[in-house]
């Protein structure tokens, strides 16, 4: 994987310094950034937000903006220096030499265009070829992508296909002019794990057919490690860590990318027994970085007078293979000891049956108001959101509903809250019934008893409003407290609950972070002391440390108060840490459900199966099966037949999956698949993730026999 | 836990006069007497002018408030000068050193002449009234009433486009409806219908221009919050269990002022447009006391001769800059909002 045989890297920054500069002054977003790229060959930069990995891939791409500047360094791309290119070489370069996959497809394809238009952009601007030779190269690069049916796709607008799609499209984009090297910012991030899982796949092939150069830019290191060789770590503008994916997962020698490996939750992790380490403090603002190292007042093994002053330097972990860190402590730490443990948790015993689903559906009911369906007398066609859930939950326990997005997990959520009505069946409470029950009809005691969490940190809290203000609005909502001294001492003593500092009182959200705001969302849902809180993927949306931070603190709250949490998710590894009992859900309909260990080992409902294979996860000791699932969600407004499932299942045993709705089978107490494959075959699969203890040491074998013994 | 106390840091007298609180009371201070003053100064008689006194020094205060507040972007300096310039010659006309507007003197004096005893800055119209006396005197109603008149459009026009933007359905319907009929008619027909059928007075300006600009408010605030009502802090203050009601005022309400401010500040412009143009057409504020619109009318013939364009220019530049000033203001506002 080290240069050997080739001489020239396809890419290789030096030294660069990349700065934008605004009214504050100058802000260092990039310092002393090495990297190269050896044709055909994928390296990773992995960090948080505000790391400056975005800010890399737009140098190389020469797209500053106004205020941004390479500061000092080069960027040569085949030997030439990118930075003293003219503005006319540049643009025959981008799109043709580099090209860029952007986060968001929709945004990188224009709306008012066909598919097939601006595929033929590409090769009639660049190469100057005949429309005809164009419209066949479109069609043929829609085929390599794996796209279904490429011709009516090419006479497709971006809206008329799915999200996987359009990203599909755009990386067909991107590959149709040959180019040598490939930018990929967080191309998956927007999508779902099932679609994600197909679009990495297409990413490895791309690098073994094409032999395409890549620079994957992403905060998940799982995906790292499925498409990547080499991987830089990224942290406050520097790079802390390079190093071939294999070195840096396995014998990592940063603090802060063992921070990072030890804030996800990896399937090893248990609350109980391996609880998440989240790395204390703040990323700190560009312009008020530490002297010294960056990382140093986060970092556990910090030593005054070693890491405070002066520039940091990479230096070599090992000759021979190009494993550096930044870090001038990494001879003197051990690196085996076991991550320090937060406290020890014991497990909560589980109560009373709290929260029971029996039966509960919500259709949407869509009326076509077209003058053409008043006079045909059509009927109303309904959207099946929910059909007929079916679970329940304890005191204390920590039930997860699993799916993609479109699976009905909100709907839910809403029908809980009382914002919707359920169609059907009973949703009890405490043996009340509050399905049919919206929230202005329900009791103060039992608004206050269900609360909830949600997901964007950006939209959760009045931006008009101060912090204290708005907690303090659910006190006496909720009549926990009616005099204001009280109501204040119970907001600042929130405050303290969720590790925030009291002088938050008079802020306003907009000058909290992320993982701040969110924080003064749980500490809103827990204000009116609730038994149930719904918490609507409440850490998606923050980065990877600040993610276990919350996580951590959710589940300490839990704890303390012994209140059930019924947690939506799309994160399976989230999940398998956190919850008691998993319920799957797919297109409305439970798929599977059962205690999280049950649901984790095999018999597996097939699309369990599928899930579990495809997220990533960032421990190279993991062998997992690999199932990708074809084509997309179908819509709820027109449900496949019998099986949900059955239009993507890869086990479909053939037409009873098409024509009947498939039996719920019982294995041992609560744990249910709803499946047509018989309990023997069900039984008879074999686990998705395997831990193999053994496979790590023989393939770090010969790297140790490379590097010296003294290395640490 | 028996006292809990915030750390409020110690704050001078400036921070202090920048909160909130005490921006309002000043602007209070300067907008109720002005408008007591233009509106019902009649039945104070000779005390009329002792109500002023308060709103002077608020004036000049507010200015230099907005200075320090606008310091970043110079389009807004300018237009805040502009209508503080103007907001202050109305607060302090009856302290001013000025001839009775309405009394004739010499006719048809040019600007920076003298006569019969008296200096004309910018001349004596044809009726021999002092112009630089009818310009500042002038500016008290076109402000006041234009003020007026915008902010109940706004009261009306928001309370609807947030009954229409959240409670949707038949309410979205129908006041949507409704203001799409008024909508539909061109705005000075409207005026000119309106004032009609009520007659001529300040108060039936204030109803017209409700009617003619509340619609188009309200369809920016329904926007706005169709748009804010599906924010997760709208969630969660349902599933609180919250009023309607509240959620609009509390929620809703101050998360739309951004873009309204900026639309209130042109809005304030067209409007000073359509009461001039109204007082032009003889439908709005009655002679003789002065007003830019009045003065423009009343001048009109006499000024095609090219000697006495000034008796046009006067007014009509005065009321330019009035308006220059609103416009300035909500640019400034918006490259403002824009930076942060």
């Amino acid at each position: 994987m080290v240069a050997t045989s080739a001489p020239t890297p396809v890419l290789e920054c030096r030294d660069l310094c990349i700065s934008y500069f605004t009214r504050a002054g100058e802000i260092p977003a990039v310092v002393d950034f090495n990297l190269k790229v050896m044709p055909g060959e994928s390296v990773g930069i992995v960090g948080e937000s505000g790391c400056g990995k975005s800010t890399v891939a737009l140098a190389v791409m020469q797209y500053m903006g106004k205020n941004g500047r390479i500061v000092s360094g080069e960027i040569l791309f085949n030997g030439r220096d990118l930075t003293a290119m003219s503005q006319e070489e540049l643009r025959q370069l981008r799109g043709s030499q580099i090209s860029m996959v952007y986060q968001e497809p929709m945004a990188s394809l224009n709306p008012a265009m066909r598919i097939g238009r601006q595929l033929m952009e590409v090769p009639l601007h660049h190469e100057k070829v005949s429309e005809a030779e164009a419209h066949d190269r479109a069609l043929d690069m829609l085929g390599r992508v794996k796209l279904p049916d490429p011709q009516r796709i090419l006479e497709a607008f971006p809206h008329q296909i799915s999200g996987g799609q359009q990203q599909r499209v755009v990386i067909a984009m991107a590959l149709l002019s040959g180019p040598s090297l490939l930018l990929l910012d967080e191309p998956t991030t927007a999508h779902d794990v099932t679609v994600e899982a197909g679009i990495v796949e297409l990413i490895g092939e791309i690098a073994r057919e094409f032999g395409t150069s890549m620079i994957y830019i992403s905060h998940n290191l799982g995906l790292i490690l499925e498409t990547c060789d080499r991987i830089t770590v990224m942290y406050s503008g520097e790079a802390v860590e390079v190093g071939t994916v294999k070195q840096v997962f396995d014998r990592m020698r940063h603090p802060y990318t063992r921070g990072l490996f030890n804030s996800i939750p990896l399937p090893g992790a248990d609350k109980y027994a391996r609880p998440l380490v989240p790395i204390p403090g703040q990323l700190p603002l560009p312009h008020e970085r530490p002297d010294g190292c960056n990382f140093g007042p986060r970092c556990d093994y910090f030593k005054e007078g070693v890491c405070d002053h002066g520039l940091i330097e990479m230096r070599p972990v090992s000759r021979e293979t190009g494993h550096e860190s930044r870090c001038r402590r990494f001879e003197e730490i051990d690196w085996d000891a076991a991550a320090p443990k937060r406290h020890e948790v014991e497990e909560a015993p589980l109560g009373r049956k709290v929260l029971e689903v029996q039966d509960l559906k919500k259709y949407y009911e869509i009326h076509d108001r077209s003058l053409m369906a008043l006079l045909t007398g059509k009927e109303p066609r309904y959207v099946k959101a929910n059909e007929k859930l079916d679970f329940d939950a304890q005191e204390a326990e920590t039930v997860a509903i699993v799916g993609e997005s479109g699976c009905g997990k909100s709907t839910f959520a809403k029908v809980m809250m009382g914002l919707e009505r359920a169609t059907a069946g009973k949703l009890l409470l405490d043996n009340q019934d509050i399905g049919q029950l919206p929230v202005q009809r329900r009791d103060k005691a039992m608004v206050g008893y269900l609360q909830m969490v949600f997901q964007n940190p950006f939209d959760t809290l009045n931006p008009s409003h101060t912090v204290g203000s708005q907690i303090a609005r659910v006190i006496r909502k909720f009549g926990v407290e009616r005099d204001p001294d009280k109501v204040k001492e119970r907001v600042l003593h929130l405050l303290d609950t969720v590790k925030l500092p009291r002088d938050f009182y008079l802020r306003r959200p907009r000058q909290l972070s992320g993982g701040q705001k969110q924080r003064v969302g749980i500490a809103r849902a827990f204000a009116g002391n609730p038994k149930v809180v719904v918490a609507d993927e409440p850490v998606s949306a923050l980065d990877v440390s600040v993610q276990a931070a919350v996580t951590q603190l959710l589940m300490d709250i839990q704890f303390e108060h012994r209140t059930t949490l019924v947690f939506i998710s799309h994160d399976l590894s989230l999940v398998r840490y956190l919850a008691d009992r998993v319920v799957v859900m797919y297109l409305g309909h439970i798929a599977e459900q059962g205690t999280t260990d049950e649901v984790f080992r095999p018999p597996y409902h097939p699309y369990t199966e599928a899930l579990l294979s495809a997220v990533p996860i960032a421990d190279t000791s993991v062998q997992k099966k690999h199932i990708v699932l074809e084509g997309d969600i179908p819509s709820a407004l027109n449900p496949p037949s019998g099986c949900p499932f059955q239009t993507r299942c890869p086990r479909k045993i053939g037409k009873i999956c098409e024509d009947e709705v498939p039996p719920v089978r019982e294995f041992g107490a609560g744990h249910r698949i709803a499946c047509h494959l018989t309990p023997e075959e069900l039984t008879a699969m074999d686990p998705v993730i395997v831990l193999s203890e053994h496979a790590d040491e023989t393939a770090l074998q010969p790297e140790d026999a490379a590097a010296p013994s003294g290395d640490d | 836990m028996a006292t809990v106390t915030v750390d409020v840091p110690e704050r001078g007298w400036l921070e202090r006069l920048e909160s909130t609180r005490a921006v309002i009371a000043l602007i209070l201070l300067m907008w109720v007497p002005l408008n007591v003053y233009v509106m019902f100064g009649r039945s104070f008689g000779d005390f009329a002018d002792y109500l002023l006194v308060p709103a002077v020094p608020a004036t000049a205060l507010l200015y230099f408030l907005t200075l320090r507040a606008f310091r970043e972007s110079r389009i807004a300096l300018i237009g805040a000068t502009l209508v503080f310039f103007w907001l202050f010659m109305a607060v302090s006309a009856p302290f001013l050193p000025l001839v009775d507007p309405n009394e004739p003197i010499a006719p048809f004096t040019p600007p920076l002449t003298e006569a019969r005893d008296h200096f004309f800055l910018l001349g004596a119209d044809f009726k021999g009234r002092d112009m630089l006396s009818r310009a500042i005197w002038g500016c008290q109603r076109v402000l006041v009433w234009g003020v007026t008149a915008t902010l109940v459009a706004y009261v009306i026009g928001t309370m609807f486009g947030l009954l229409a933007g959240y409670l949707a359905g038949w309410w979205d319907e129908v006041i949507s409806f409704i203001a799409n009929v008024f909508l539909s008619f061109p705005v000075m027909v409207l005026f000119i219908v309106i004032l009609n059928y009520l007659g001529a007075s300040g108060f039936n300006i204030v109803i017209a221009v409700t009617f003619a600009s509340a619609p188009a408010i309200m369809r920016i605030v329904r926007g706005l919050t169709l748009d804010i009502k599906t924010r997760d802090y709208v969630f969660a203050a349902q599933t609180r269990g919250e009023a309607p009601l509240w959620i609009m005022l509390v929620e809703l309400l101050p998360n739309v002022r951004g873009p309204l401010i900026v639309d209130a500040c042109l809005r304030l412009g067209y409007t000073t447009v359509a009461i001039t143009t109204l007082t032009f057409l003889g439908l709005g504020l009655q002679p003789p006391d002065p007003d830019w619109g009045l003065m423009i009318r009343e001048s009109a013939k006499t000024a095609l001769l090219w000697k006495f364009s000034y008796m046009l220019l006067v007014p009509a530049l005065s009321v330019s800059s009035l308006i220059l000033g609103f416009n300035l203001l909500a640019d400034g506002l918006r490259e403002i909002s824009l930076k942060d």
